[in-house]
């Protein structure tokens, strides 16, 4: 096997507060081959997160601190890379969609110009900007791109906001997509005509894409991959098969536990307890 | 049959800008006072291009005739004469152009240094953050009036001067403003969107932080011309404002408290000139914040 394109290894990151220092990621190790799709699953403050943004030093230092380890960008280290090379590398290497597409566009400019700056800034080269605006939007299957491309952030809904989010993340060509809970501010209509966009961009341009959720239920369809955090450690990870047929680790299994099954004669939703699991 | 016939749809601006200018035009003491604005404005404009191509309209404004002083308003001098029977409309008149260009230039003066200075220390935070606001702190102790006066003392009372002392006093206001917009802007997912595109510190300063801030910035600025105008009389009426015999409101009431007992035209009339101005402008920028303080379209 070639070389991975990504390497992270034994990555640990620190918040310095004023009155104590949390360790939000404590050793983290995986790869990412070019064209993979990896699934980071965890709860909340699981350090899922932080490591994807630290992945391009995105998180703010202070209160954050990477104390150790090593990330490993086609064999460049990110950790030691300079302000330029980190402008590189944000957007035009690695690009990042977020969790609340409503908030994440400016609102003062309309989508064709938020598109433009993104192409502008990491493919120079790009003469016909608009056209190429109109090509992205068109890929994420907005109607009409032509038109709506002049729309302000709030004259889309949620699921258009995403898609565009997205158009920009492609529209500098990334290797590597991350997308950090890109369905959890939306309904759950949208959020699997999302899923099913990611994987056929995915599938057409050949991106390898690192998907943050909670959600096991997405994971399966879409993932080759699965890594579990839990509590700034990674605690199980294998081929989406593996983790889900046969899951090591007791939170992994509680996470795929808490996914409602339909046709369940359960009353309550189970939860995780995580008493039970630190006695373990 | 029911037949609903399709709601007339009120077509809504979809800039922002359009949208707060529509609440602006329906708020009828702001378009008024917006207007009274515009009309100084203009009047201003007029009588100092009559001023400098030598047009005496209504009436040269500083030729003296010691036979009518001191007359109260009539036919020929509508607003009354002073003590060197100067027409005291003409003066107002001529003097406009004074009050409104300290005004408005001192305001982007002091914009200008707020705004920058602002935007550096939120931004960037940290240990920048803390000096430039211990130093904003230190400035703010002063009195503005008494610094803007020793200033004016020190370096010479000419409009310059005037215009840049008041602008180089009054930013502080603008800094805190500007800052805290700062603060809050660039921790909004759009920054962060922006930093993760790989977009450079000073274009997401100008281009992602600051037009989102541009709607206080705008009230703040239009708030901070009729304090720089009250400066401006403050400073003629004790006399470090533009020297006679060109005519301010302030150095009119200056000259006429005197005679305060016998011609009270000399200091009602440059007294409600100062006060239509500094008025228009506190209604104008008020409705100005009514129509951009709609927070829902910016969260």
């Amino acid at each position: 096997m070639s070389k991975p394109l990504l390497q992270v290894r034994d990555l640990c990151i620190e918040f310095v507060l004023e009155d104590r220092t949390i360790e939000a990621v404590k050793g983290a190790t995986f790869e990412l081959a070019a064209g993979e799709t990896l699934a980071i699953v965890g709860e909340s403050g699981s350090g899922k997160s932080v490591t994807a943004l630290a992945l391009t030093r995105l998180l703010p230092v202070p209160p954050a601190e990477i104390k150790r380890g090593e990330i490993l960008f086609d064999g460049k280290n990110v950790l030691t890379m300079d302000a330029s090379q980190l402008r590189k590398l944000r957007g035009g290497r690695i690009a990042y969609i977020f969790q609340e597409p409503s908030t994440s566009l400016n609102p003062v400019y309309t989508v064709r110009s938020q598109i433009a700056e993104a192409v502008r800034l990491h493919r120079p080269d790009v003469t016909d900007v608009d056209a190429e605006v109109v090509r992205w939007l068109d890929a994420v299957g907005i109607v009409d791109p032509a038109k709506r491309m002049h729309d302000y952030p709030h004259q889309l809904s949620g699921g258009m906001q995403q898609r565009v989010m997205i158009a920009m993340a492609l529209a500098c060509q990334p290797d590597i997509l991350v997308a950090d809970e890109p369905t959890t501010a939306l309904d759950v209509t949208i959020q699997a005509q999302i899923m099913e966009l990611l994987a056929s961009l995915k599938e057409r341009f050949g991106m390898a894409v690192i998907l943050i959720t909670h959600n096991f239920g997405i994971v399966s369809g879409f993932a080759s991959r699965v890594l579990v955090m839990y509590r700034g450690k990674i605690v199980e990870q294998g081929t989406t098969t593996e983790v889900l047929r046969a899951p090591k680790h007791a939170y992994t299994r509680a996470l795929i536990d808490c996914i409602p099954q339909l046709g369940s004669t359960d009353k309550r939703l189970k939860t995780i307890d995580h008493a039970a699991l630190d006695a373990a | 049959m029911i037949t609903t016939a399709p709601e007339p749809i009120a077509t809504v601006p979809a800039t922002p800008g359009g949208r707060a200018w529509r609440r602006f035009r329906a708020n009828k003491v702001g378009v008024t006072a917006m207007a009274m604005v515009i009309v100084l404005a203009v009047v201003a404009l007029v009588f100092f291009v009559f001023d400098r191509l030598g047009i005496p309209f209504p009436m040269d404004p500083d030729a003296t005739n010691l036979e009518r002083k001191l007359l109260p308003p009539n036919a020929i001098n509508w607003l009354g004469t002073d003590n060197l029977g100067r027409d005291v409309l003409s003066r107002l008149l001529n003097g406009a152009y004074i009050s409104l260009t300290v005004g408005f230039v001192a305001v982007f003066v002091s914009l200008f240094i707020g705004v920058i200075v602002g935007a550096v220390s939120g931004y960037f935070g940290k240990w920048i953050d803390n000096l430039i606001m211990r130093a904003v702190d230190a400035l703010m102790c002063f009195p503005t009036f008494f610094l803007i006066l020793t200033a004016v003392a020190l370096l010479g009372p000419s409009i310059f001067n005037i215009i840049f002392v008041i602008g180089l006093v009054s930013w502080t206001g603008t800094a805190r403003l500007v800052r805290a917009e700062f603060l809050t802007l660039r921790e909004s997912s759009y920054v962060q969107a922006a930093r993760a595109l790989g977009q450079r510190g000073w274009k997401i300063i100008f281009r992602h932080i600051l037009p989102n801030a541009a709607a206080p910035i705008l009230v703040t600025a239009v708030l901070g011309v009729p304090e720089a105008i009250l400066a401006e009389a403050g400073l003629s009426f004790l006399g470090f404002g533009v020297q006679p015999p060109q005519a301010t409101w302030g150095n009119i009431i200056a000259d006429g408290k005197t005679y305060i007992l016998d011609a009270w035209w000399l200091i009602l009339f440059p007294g409600l000139a100062i006060l239509l101005a500094a008025l228009s402008f506190y209604l104008t920028g008020d409705a100005l914040r009514q129509a951009v303080e709609t927070r829902s379209e910016r969260q």
